[in-house]
């Protein structure tokens, strides 16, 4: 075999409290396609970040064509022909296209003027070279993720690349443009660029790459020619568990009036028409690509995106213009980016808790703050929150700990119908297990009526008794989950264009 | 998009517009708007704000905020004035270096206290507005020097004038439009000045780029305290004297006007013609309150409503990404 | 009993734990209060000093904790010193020019009028916080611009008020909130004290302060939890403005004479003492306790400075330096945990 392009030799990486990286060896050859897997805060991120130069590293050796490497910088990186697509791209929302494409190649070529026809010109060439069309003088922020996704690949082909990395490129892509992406892949391929790609789609990893290398907790586990690999072998791989075959039963009734009854609900264009039911104790899968409408519908459930339609509430019409009012009737949503959305991290876990049911915690116009102390405490055990005192800041909860939270917090407030927008994205997987008993438990328990969205469909089959799938705004598909296999529903949402 | 409606959707064509339409306003109301001398005295009152303000924009662009402006330029300008009248030196081109080096030190203080400590702009050229303020007034001094103890040569410089149809239009505004120009060459045709856009745009993809954002914070501070320090001796060779404590509240007006011409708080977007247009948008309406027969106490309330209304419209059009 | 002197003490070291802040504050007051009555025993340890700074400190100290209010959720207010103006000149036009003193009114009626003008200084700044909180929560304008926006039409009204010079002829009943003593006690003192307790109990004893906290940690979880984001912060800078009013009520008592450029050093002054208190700008963050410490702290400073005969103006620059060491000492014992 030829001499690796790149090579890491017992690298170990530390942040304070952990290591990212534990002595991890490395290689990527030249013109390969490998897939990087792992579960979030397996040490992907890391790997890429100390291949491209952003992150110094604590231990190890880093080669790049056979030779040592000491003190590798962003710009180093670049240099030697290592190219990142984040996923967020790292374009600028301000700039037009033309001048994104060409500020690599421009600083690169460390010239202090900018010449506007030339930046123009090495714009075009850049998308000539993906044969695609985009408007150069367009600002990248007014750009659809696919376009953008597709300035980023072109710019990031501009320079004398030999390796293109690429975090989780296909998050935000419908399948026909994964199928335009995987070409592009593979043209890169064929001028003799190595790809790396980073992925926890499985489907995604078989299908288009050559090796497969998987991690977890930090550690190199796995690592082999991608035909010795199936999915079941690179989920064990992956999570150091066989995914259990248990089931979600519900023992409800068809016909007793539905806890939550939508008819023809519209939001602008994004949801058209929408029909659905859930009874008590019902948990209900909603899957389909982005920008399906699922999450404009869930928010529109929620009160934050203005709609039309009829929704009601164990019989009774609701009228749902605001948070409040969603939540005064019953209605609770878990936000897909818990850190963002979800977490107030600065603020000890108790308030963090008790931020939806302040009012559970008052004594007259005063908090009671023993009330509201006992609250939280409570919800910390119930939810098996892994904390040693409630006065810690939220953002020192790790794995589902931050999770757990934000599902408590609605928990005090006797929600009737639940929504989980992505519920273990990111959660290790014993911790992904219990989250989803305690979904269960409580549906079963308590009568909660549960809408999960999700793109893991293994996570739908498992916690749902049925799934729907959504695209452009309609359910396209009701599925009930005791007759549909995991394949039946991959192949379904492919199918969707 | 055809060219047109692109033009149609930038800032700058609406706020050349409402300019328009407050100019024939004015002249309408009182036709003696329209003469040169007025038109001139207008120009004339552009030039040291605008100076500034094209300080302030540097530093928007790059994302951040700077109110320590007026006092490097009044520390610069006093400082360059008493050390001329020290050593009895006449001559302008000298003093101004001395005055922009001065801004600039100061500057690069501001750039060390951001980049060093990451902290945040606002309160940092608080501070350093604070301490050099102090300074100055505490151990400099505190008292006006007036026209008859100012440097000749300054005094010269500052009333240059060219004679258009009988009308005398000051020199100084070709400084202004001088400096602009660098300026609007610097800012889009320099790696360096697009470096502060792709800074102010998004900080860690400009790291991840490869640009060196320490020199760029280093740059746009080091600048703008530059431009400030000149505009400040400039100020004084204008008004014929130099007192420690001018410039006070200027920082407001100057920022407002930025805001004005369309540039972003949050950074990334921001040109040097818009900054152009809303300088002279509200040096005409603090300067033609008179000339419409309002009371001049009135500048301050007008002056505020103009700022309320743009950065209402401003944050109406954006509202969507706010959410 | 022994158990609560337990819990007593367990609670005292988390709220040290909790806000290293506060003691490092308090070190350097400490410290600051040695260093001066070291420096000048004679002048600084004097009952009388302390006295005048008495009179001298609750105005700045409201002010500043308005300003921490507006912090508090990412915010800031650049329009309290026009709002601290606007109230005393709307009170010297309403004392001097609508309802003048009749010739024979006995001490009920001028108490009465007293009273009105407060009452009016305070909607004023009621008023005006009000229309902050709109533009802000409402029509969505960064804080930094629209009260830019609003001091500069607030200061304006002043101008337009007053036409440049101060408004005297304040009654002497007025005069007593910034001159008088209650019970050997000056009575500015008595008001900041009254404001702290009042705005900490705000703070941290009711849902709208546990509002404020969370809302500036994370405006968009906020939203998420069902948080009425908008209406807390539209109060939130009603209250501030309201505070800032009563600050001006407080100054132009104490000077007699309202002007649309009283006070602009406050301004400055305020964000910094705020910031030192431990105030997190980008929200929060912040206790009234620790406000309070600072104001005290940098007026013990300041005094003790103008004793060494510092011009105020070396004093403006202790301050500026102050702030920034404060911050770099800040962001260094961060980064060492």
């Amino acid at each position: 075999m030829a001499e690796p392009l790149i090579e890491l030799r017992a690298v170990t990486k530390r942040f304070p409290g952990m290591k990212a990286l534990d002595g991890v060896d490395f290689q990527i050859f030249p013109a390969e396609i490998v897939c990087l897997a792992g579960e979030n805060g397996s040490g992907k991120s890391t790997l890429i970040k100390i291949v491209s130069g952003v992150y110094d590293f604590d231990e190890g050796d880093l080669l790049i064509d056979g030779k040592p490497v000491a003190d590798l910088g962003p710009r180093d990186a670049i240099a030697a022909g290592i190219q990142v697509i984040y996923q967020d791209f790292s374009l600028f929302p301000s700039l037009t296209v033309a001048e994104n494409l060409a500020l690599n190649r421009l600083l690169s070529e460390g010239k202090t003027f900018v010449d506007p026809k030339r930046r123009r010109q090495l714009g075009a060439e850049a998308l000539a070279r993906l044969d695609v069309a985009i408007d150069l003088d367009a600002t990248v922020g007014t750009l659809s993720t696919a376009d953008r996704q597709i300035v980023a690949i072109a710019r990031a082909l501009m320079s004398e690349t030999r390796l293109l990395i690429m975090d989780e490129p296909t998050t935000a892509l419908t399948g026909r443009e994964v199928d335009r992406l995987f070409s592009i892949v593979r043209e890169i391929q064929a001028k003799g660029i190595a790809v790396l790609f980073v992925s926890h789609k499985m489907r995604e990893m078989l299908e288009i790459s050559e090796r497969i290398t998987v991690f977890r907790n930090g550690r190199k586990v796995e690592e082999g020619p991608t035909g010795e690999f199936n999915e079941a072998r690179i989920t064990r791989a992956m999570t150091g568990h066989d995914i259990g075959h248990e089931r979600h039963v519900w023992t409800g009734d068809d016909s007793e009036e539905p806890r939550l009854s939508v008819r023809g609900l519209s939001v602008g264009d994004t949801v058209r028409g929408v029909d659905l039911d859930l009874h008590r104790g019902e948990i209900v899968g909603l899957s389909g690509l982005l920008g399906s409408g699922r999450t404009e519908l869930a928010m529109a459930l929620f009160g934050m995106e203005p709609h039309s339609g009829d929704i009601r509430l164990d019989g009774t019409p609701l009228s749902l213009e605001s948070v409040q009012d969603a939540v005064a009737a019953g209605i609770a949503y878990v936000p897909e980016d818990r850190l963002s959305e979800g977490l107030f991290m600065r603020q000890p876990i108790a308030r963090n808790v008790i931020a939806s049911a302040i009012g559970r915690a008052t004594r007259g116009p005063f908090l009671d703050h023993e009330r509201l102390n006992a609250l939280a405490e409570q919800t910390v055990s119930d939810m098996r929150i892994a904390t040693p005192d409630i006065e810690k800041h939220a953002g020192q909860l790790s794995g589902g700990n931050p999770q757990r939270v934000v599902i408590g917090r609605w928990l005090l407030t006797h929600p009737k119908v639940l929504i989980l927008n992505g519920p273990t994205v990111g959660v290790d997987v014993g911790s992904k297990a219990e989250i989803h008993r305690r979904i269960r438990e409580l549906a079963a328990s308590t009568g909660l009526a549960v809408l999960m969205i999700s793109d893991d469909v293994p996570e739908l089959i498992q916690n749902c008794n049925r799934i729907l799938l959504m695209h452009r705004g309609e359910i396209v598909d009701r599925l009930d989950t005791r007759s549909v296999e995991e394949d039946d529903i991959h192949g379904r949402l492919k199918g969707l264009r | 998009m055809t060219s047109v409606s692109k033009l149609l959707r930038r800032s700058e064509t609406a706020v050349l517009a409402i300019l328009i339409v407050v100019m024939i306003v004015i002249g309408v109301i009182n036709p003696a708007f329209w003469q040169a001398d007025n038109l001139f005295n207008l120009l004339r009152a552009n030039v040291v704000i605008g100076i500034m303000a094209l300080s302030v924009l540097t530093v928007m662009i790059s994302g951040g905020i700077d109110v320590s402006f007026p006092a490097f330029a009044v520390a610069a300008m006093y400082l360059t004035v008493i050390a001329m009248n020290a050593m009895g030196y006449q001559g302008v081109v000298l003093p101004f270096i001395g005055a922009t080096v001065i801004g600039l030190l100061c500057g690069l203080a501001n750039a060390f206290f951001i980049h060093t400590f990451r902290m945040i702009p606002l309160i940092v050229t608080l501070g350093s507005a604070s301490v050099v303020r102090g300074l100055l007034l505490g151990l400099v001094g505190t008292s006006i020097i007036n026209i008859d103890r100012m440097p000749p040569s300054l005094i010269a410089f500052g009333s240059s004038t060219v004679e258009i149809g009988g009308s005398k239009l000051s020199l100084m505004i070709f400084i202004y439009l001088g400096i602009a120009l660098l300026m609007w060459l610097f800012l889009t045709r320099t790696m360096a000045g697009r470096a502060i856009f792709a800074y102010g745009d998004d900080a860690e993809s400009a790291k991840r780029v490869g640009f060196n954002t320490r020199r760029t914070v280093y740059l746009v501070y080091g600048l703008a305290g530059a431009l400030a320090g000149f505009a400040g001796l400039l100020h004084a060779s204008m008004i014929w004297l130099a007192n420690p404590r001018d410039f006070v509240g200027y920082e407001l007006d100057v920022i407002a006007a930025v805001v004005l011409g369309g540039a972003s708080i949050f950074g990334g977007r921001g040109s040097v013609f818009g900054t152009i247009l809303g300088v002279f948008m509200l040096t005409l309406i603090k300067n033609s309150l008179i000339i419409m027969r309002i009371d001049n106490t009135w500048q301050g309330v007008v002056v505020g409503c103009v700022i309320v209304i743009a950065t209402a419209l401003t944050a109406w059009r954006d509202r969507k990404a706010l959410v | 009993m022994k158990a609560g002197s337990m819990n007593k003490l367990t609670d005292l070291r988390r709220f040290i734990n909790r806000d290293n802040n506060i003691v490092q504050l308090l070190i350097i007051t400490a410290v600051i209060f040695l260093l001066m009555s070291a420096l000048e025993p004679n002048k600084f340890l004097r009952y009388y000093n302390f006295e005048s700074i008495s009179f001298i400190f609750p105005e700045l100290g409201i002010v500043a904790i308005a300003m921490m209010l507006a912090m508090l959720t990412g915010g800031i207010d650049l329009s309290v010193i026009g709002i601290a103006n606007l109230a005393g000149i709307l009170a010297g036009v309403f004392f001097t020019r609508l309802y003048p003193a009749a010739p024979e009114a006995g001490a009920a009626a001028e108490l009465m009028r007293v009273a009105a003008g407060v009452v009016l200084a305070l909607g004023v700044g009621l008023l005006a916080g009000t229309l902050n909180g709109l533009l802000i929560a409402k029509v969505r304008i960064t804080p930094i611009l629209a009260t830019l926006g609003t001091g500069q039409i607030f200061t304006g009204l002043c101008m337009v008020l007053t036409g440049g010079p101060a408004i005297v002829g304040f009654p002497a009943w007025w005069g007593f909130i910034g001159n008088g003593k209650i019970l050997g006690i000056a009575v500015p003192l008595v008001l900041f004290l009254v404001v702290v307790v009042a705005i900490a109990v705000m703070l941290t004893k009711t849902p709208f302060g546990l509002n404020l906290f969370l809302i500036g940690t994370n405006p968009r979880a906020a939203v998420f939890a069902g948080l009425r984001t908008e209406r807390m912060v539209l109060y939130s800078y009603m209250l501030s403005g309201t505070l800032a009013a009563l600050a001006g009520i407080v100054l132009s008592g104490r000077t007699n004479a309202a002007k649309s450029d009283y006070g602009t050093s406050y301004l400055l002054q305020a964000v910094l003492i705020s910031v030192l208190g431990g105030t997190n700008p980008a929200g929060g963050k912040g206790t009234v306790l620790g406000v309070s410490i600072a104001v005290i702290a940098l007026m013990l400073l300041a005094s003790g400075f103008q004793m060494m005969r510092f011009s105020n103006h070396l004093i403006d620059f202790i301050w500026g330096g102050f702030l920034l060491l404060v911050m770099v000492i800040n962001v260094l014992r961060n980064r060492g945990k």
